[in-house]
């Protein structure tokens, strides 16, 4: 094991403006390609909704690819593929985003559509229509897989009040009733600068990207905000337990407990609990890295090794309210869930009884460094983290990532394990495959 | 420095006496490297009676050596960071990782010591078989899977390379003993066949001196490489379906035979399938079925020309219920597009985006290393990047239109559909 790795993506710091209608704005030069990625973000997911509404954060997202004021429906097509670049979107608890990705010269054209995506949808009634059918197709995909399906199930489970309770992609029924104007007034709510940030990073020059961003945003009206549904998770009273039976050929093991937010002092704790348990994954949901290294750690050797299942993973996600800790594991053909399921615990309980090992947690540590430099590998990625980061809590969350995470010690690791993993706490889910699907 | 996507790039390759090539690029985005190794052993050698032997390689070769035990591996891969990803294609068998640029020697040398000397340790072989009968099952509930298998199987038949099971399956895979790992490591495994891209944070010299010494004394034959016979399109329509119970959607794969990589025709395919399945949303094939028609959430066609005939595919995921809905607009869109062709404006669009996307290709060390891998399988040449813009500004409309009417035939499409 060497020292630890030097991070620092960018010599250029960090521009941070507010316009005055609100809209957060981070500015990153960074000149290694003639790209740039531009992603505008806002802060409402699907925890914001409102009963009888479940999936309307992700359908709106969809029906901001579907035409603006001075985008028409049929000029959509094209308008960034035109600079060779790519255009995407993404919805989940916290926070919808929208990105750009082109050759630096297209850096007005992003901004643009950014721009008019903003303030000018226009959900036009047949295009809801028809996306209804989109999302529903999208939903029986998910549901073709069993993982997808037991992770909504355990999910749903850990939480009976917080709006994490339902996925992102709302249940069926709400997604067949919503209306047009359910969808539009979503929109027009959230879609306001002071709830947004945009963030540029790429090969520009900043003075200059910030002109034309004032120039895109500036006249954009703020709005007054709804208010936040401020319920609070109640405390577990003891451990939950579900079971998901269907056709399948292959039965799985989900864990979960509640984790620390992305901004409690016991997030990178966690982090490094989880490398020593699983390996590190990182903190970027975008990066195609999330493969970790994790043949040496607590849970592959008690799990994988032992031929119990054929792969274990952890997953601790920076969120803005407390989420999950999950661990789900395959378990190998002819053996059992029950197999898995008390190898898995035995494990962590040697954990809260012990903590990990100096050379585990010198080990984790290493990883998560270099997971950090290995998924700071794009502009792209870069705002990605950057723009994540500002929206779930604040852009130095990232900026930092290194130095709290260098401020953990061997003694935080062994009380987060034995705070948060206690099995009082814990929500266990079974995907049992049903016997008339062997085949 | 300036940057590497605007001027190009300018990989280093070098050929060891022993055959083993090397191809390094050095960029200078962050302090990482990427390294992607092949052999030429992919499942399209696995004896007949031993499907899946090759995948089988792929899963045990990292998993202890003549001079390192599985754990001794582990900890070097699991100190620093790194995941190594194993895995096979028809013709290769692939090791990659990333790294930290000041680790890339010890794990130069670690790559080197896994593709020389692997031991198959008993112990590691039997629970790496069980994951991969784990993973045969999950394929079996997957009905994207089942699909595209299931068409590859129909296109090339049970008995070509590119149609038969690249994981094996539960029988085959449950059939296999340590002296084949042994004995296809033997034969297939040799500093000829070896091709390593590393791209990253490194000077080429460098580079070049970890994998002298990590693989300059190897001297051993090992068979030539896989060549499949030639393919001929299918003469008529075929459909099947598969079950997969209690699953909400079915997984349509429709498809055809087409080209080899070598083909002239290459770069008039490539631009004709962006337009029909791939721009924007899935191209033609997405403004009709998911945008018009609100049928799918992914629909899109994909080209994978090979070293022999590859296949054009286009894909679906709909409800069962709309399954014929979503046929017949396959089947329109194809007929149309080889009947009236393209427009110049779709040609100049698809163009203009292929050869615009170059530098987002390019951005990742990962992407450079997968491009420049394949320009070494391909034999296309160092400066392959800088000619793609008149490789594809050489395609006219005519040229899409004739792979157009050559391929898109749905009187000649084979078509599984795999769901409830």
């Amino acid at each position: 094991m060497g020292s630890a790795p030097s991070s620092a993506p960018a010599a250029v710091p960090l521009r941070r403006v507010q316009l005055d209608n609100g809209l957060t704005v981070l500015v990153q030069e960074m000149h290694t390609a003639p790209l740039a990625s531009v992603w505008c973000w806002y802060k409402v997911g699907s925890k914001d909704e409102q009963p009888g509404q479940t999936g309307v954060a992700h359908w709106v997202e969809h029906m901001n690819f579907k035409g603006t004021t001075n985008i028409p429906r049929d000029q959509v097509k094209g308008i960034i593929e035109q600079f060779g670049g790519s255009w995407n979107g993404y919805t989940w608890i916290d926070q919808t985003t929208y990105l750009e990705t082109a050759t630096a010269d297209a850096l007005d054209r992003m901004l643009f559509i950014e721009a008019e995506r903003m303030a000018n949808g226009l959900y036009h009634p047949d295009d809801c229509e028809s996306e209804r059918t989109v999302i529903l197709a999208e939903l029986d995909g998910g549901d073709n897989d069993p993982e997808q399906v037991l992770d909504n199930e355990v999910t749903a489970a850990a939480f009976k009040a917080h709006g994490y309770h339902h996925p992102t992609i709302g249940w069926p029924s709400d997604l067949k009733t919503m209306s047009r104007d359910d969808l539009y007034g979503f929109y027009r709510r959230w879609y306001v600068p002071n709830n947004a940030t945009l963030v540029v990073v790429g090969d520009v020059d900043a003075d200059d990207a910030l002109r034309r961003i004032e120039r895109q945003f500036g006249s954009i009206a703020p709005g007054s905000l709804p208010a936040r549904i401020a319920t609070r998770e109640p405390e577990q009273l003891g451990e939950r337990r579900v079971r998901v039976e269907r056709p399948g050929t292959t039965a799985y093991l989900k864990m979960a407990w509640r984790a620390p937010e992305a901004a409690s002092a016991d997030f990178h704790a966690m982090l490094v609990l989880d490398a020593a348990l699983s390996g590190a994954k990182g903190v970027n949901l975008w990066a195609s890295f999330r493969n970790p290294p994790q043949r040496t750690t607590r849970l592959y050797r008690a799990l994988v090794d032992t031929g119990l299942a054929s792969s274990v993973f952890g997953a601790l996600l920076p969120t803005q309210d407390p989420f999950l800790y999950t661990v789900s594991c395959t378990v190998t053909e002819g053996r059992t869930l029950a197999e898995v399921e008390g190898a898995a615990l035995d494990a962590l309980s040697l954990v809260r009884a012990n903590g990990i090992t100096p050379e585990e947690f010198a080990r984790a540590k290493y990883q998560l460094r270099a997971r950090y430099v290995f998924e700071s590998d794009s502009v792209t990625n870069i705002a990605h983290q950057l723009g994540y980061f500002q929206t779930i809590a604040n852009v130095d969350l990232y900026r930092d990532f290194v130095e709290s995470l260098d401020a953990v010690t061997l003694e935080d690791v062994a009380r987060a394990a034995r705070q948060y993993l206690a099995p009082a706490l814990q929500t266990i889910g079974w995907f049992q495959p049903q016997a008339e699907a062997a085949r | 420095m300036s940057p590497v996507a605007a001027r190009g790039l300018a990989p280093v390759r070098e050929v060891l006496a022993n055959g083993v090539v090397l191809v390094t690029q050095q960029t200078v985005t962050h302090p990482a490297v990427t390294v992607y190794a092949t052999l030429e052993a992919g499942s399209g050698h696995d004896p007949d009676d031993k499907l899946g032997l090759a995948n089988f390689v792929a899963r045990v070769i990292d998993r202890g050596t003549v001079s390192r035990d599985a754990g001794a591996i582990a900890a070097t891969l699991d100190d620093r960071g790194v995941s190594l990803s194993t895995g096979v294609t028809r013709h290769l068998l692939s090791l990659s990782c990333t790294c930290l640029a000041e680790d890339l020697d010890a794990i130069i040398e670690l790559l080197a010591d896994v593709i020389r000397q692997p031991s198959f340790p008993a112990d590691q072989m039997e629970r790496r078989r069980g994951t991969i009968v784990t993973g045969l099952r999950q394929d079996e509930d997957n009905p994207s899977v089942v699909a595209t298998d299931t068409l590859m199987s129909q296109l090339y038949g049970s008995h070509h390379p590119y149609g038969r099971p690249g994981r094996g399956t539960v029988s085959s895979v449950e059939g296999i003993v340590r002296d084949d790992l042994v004995e296809f490591h033997r034969r297939h495994v040799g500093p000829a066949g070896v091709r390593l891209v590393v791209v990253g944070d490194v000077e080429a010299p460098r580079v070049a001196g970890a994998v002298a010494r990590a693989f300059g004394d190897w001297a051993h034959e090992p068979a030539l490489p896989l060549r499949p016979s030639a393919v001929t399109m299918a003469s008529d329509r075929h459909s099947d379906r598969k079950v997969v119970p209690g699953k909400p959607q079915s997984d349509i794969a429709y498809g055809f035979t087409t080209i080899a990589r070598d083909d002239p025709r290459y770069y008039a395919l490539v631009i004709m399938n962006n337009t029909l399945g791939q721009y924007a949303l899935g191209g033609r094939l997405g403004d009709n079925i998911r945008e018009r028609q609100g049928m799918a959430y992914y629909v899109f066609s994909s080209f994978d020309a090979n070293v022999v005939e590859g296949p054009l595919v286009v894909r679906a995921g709909v409800s069962p219920a709309n399954v014929e809905r979503t046929i017949a607009a396959i089947d329109e869109e194809l007929s149309r597009m080889a009947r009236d062709g393209m427009t110049e404006a779709e040609l100049a669009d698809s163009r203009r985006y292929l050869v615009g996307s170059m530098p987002r290709v390019l951005e990742t060390n990962i992407g450079i290393a997968t491009f420049l891998h394949n320009a070494e399988f391909y034999g296309l040449g160092l400066d392959f990047d800088q000619r793609i813009p008149d490789l594809l500004g050489a395609v006219s409309l005519d040229d899409v239109n004739g792979a157009a009417r050559a391929f898109l035939d749905p009187a000649r499409a084979t078509i599984v559909v795999a769901g409830p």
